[in-house]
């Protein structure tokens, strides 16, 4: 067991992920460094960090006599060195993971925890880009991550038995439970889960039942407290069709190759929750 | 002086916020009614509660006043409404 005072996180990527893993940790009392690459966004992620907590509060979910942690934002990647714990999320593409987390691993010190908070690449793949590929670990956090207690572990091949100790620590400090799952493209959650929703998206494509039917029947029959197309809203669209398209391209699983009313809502910029319209439209309608 | 703002009125309260309700739920509300199932989206739902009473009424919700039961019905958020209503005016 460790005490909230011998943590130290930084957070990079200030969307949707790295907001809620922020508010979390700074809800139970753990100071975060939040990394993104310019200001203006980093702004809006404060307010947005800011309104999570209240949201947070508002559900009865912080520890009582923790004090917040301080939350620091920075464009300065290397900004994390002085962090005990470095938690990538960024967007689900290839290319910009393997930059930054090529990047965190020339500024980090030997014993600093590297968790991804990835939702489909394989650990093992990116454990190639860090100098230490031991002490990467995949942790797969919930939207809202301050609401849901439990994440889905990912131990890659060669992540060491230190490196699970430290994981369970920070997620014990974050009032957190994981699960642990070996290591695979999507893991358990998203192999099942985004194949899920892209065949939902193709029923409505295919004009078999309405979004609000589709997930109405999940929910009303099958007992899903979110039905998987305001799910898809919840994660982001963009995001979503990011993430399909690398579980398409490694197991070749063609339920995977996300659908064209999803690459449409993409396109169209109606990425779900945080942009007031997707599967559904949010900006008139309660939930 | 001040201009008197129908927000402090309890009726006027309750009648917009059912109004509110009954547009965003799209279903008839009661004053009295537990507007919240367990769940997610009723949870997410509580916190465009929260934003709406601020924006609408020019308070602030923090502290010990930021707690579910507060949002339960329209019964309870007018009171709230009310409460702190009264604080901004001194």
């Amino acid at each position: 067991m460790t005490d909230h005072t011998e943590h130290r996180l930084a957070v990079i990527g200030a969307g949707v992920m790295g907001t809620n893993i922020t508010a979390l940790a700074t809800g139970h009392g753990v100071p975060v460094v939040l990394v993104d690459v310019d200001d203006e966004k980093l702004a809006a992620a404060r307010l947005t960090v800011r309104q999570k907590l209240k949201h947070a509060q508002l559900m009865g979910v912080l520890p009582e006599g923790r004090g917040r942690g301080e939350l620091v934002t920075t464009t300065t990647l290397a900004d994390v060195a002085e962090a005990t714990t470095v938690i990538e999320a960024v967007t689900e593409v290839t290319e910009v993971k393997n930059k930054v987390l090529t990047e965190v691993g020339g500024l980090v010190a030997p014993g600093t925890l590297v968790i991804s908070n990835t939702s489909c690449i394989p650990v093992d793949e990116m454990a190639t880009w860090v100098p230490r590929g031991d002490e990467l670990v995949g942790v797969h956090f919930m939207n809202p991550a301050y609401l849901i207690e439990m994440v889905e572990v990912i131990r890659g091949t060669g992540t060491s038995d230190a490196t699970m100790e430290r994981v369970t620590a920070l997620l014990s400090v974050l009032g957190r439970e994981g699960l642990v799952v070996n290591d695979a493209p999507g893991f358990v959650i998203n192999r099942l889960l985004h194949p899920l929703i892209n065949r939902a998206a193709m029923l409505v494509q295919e004009g078999v039942a309405s979004a609000e039917v589709v997930d109405g029947l999940l929910e009303g029959c099958l007992g899903h407290s979110t039905g998987p197309l305001r799910t898809a809203d919840l994660i982001g669209v963009d995001n979503l069709a990011d993430s399909l398209v690398v579980l398409h391209e490694r197991t070749g699983d063609p339920e995977c190759a996300p659908c064209d009313l999803m690459l449409q809502l993409v396109r169209d910029g109606h990425h779900g929750r945080k942009t007031g319209r997707g599967f559904f439209d949010y900006r008139k309608a309660a939930e | 002086m001040t201009t008197a703002n129908p927000a402090v009125d309890p009726k006027a309260v309750e009648a917009q916020l059912l109004a509110f309700l009954t547009e965003r739920i799209k279903a008839p509300v009661e004053p009295g009614d537990d507007l919240f199932r367990a769940g997610l989206v009723s949870s997410m739902f509580a916190m465009q509660l929260v934003v709406h009473l601020e924006d609408t009424y020019d308070i602030e919700i923090v502290g010990p006043e930021l707690t579910l039961d507060h949002f339960r019905s329209v019964d309870a958020m007018t009171a709230l409404v009310l409460r702190l209503s009264g604080k901004n005016d001194g």
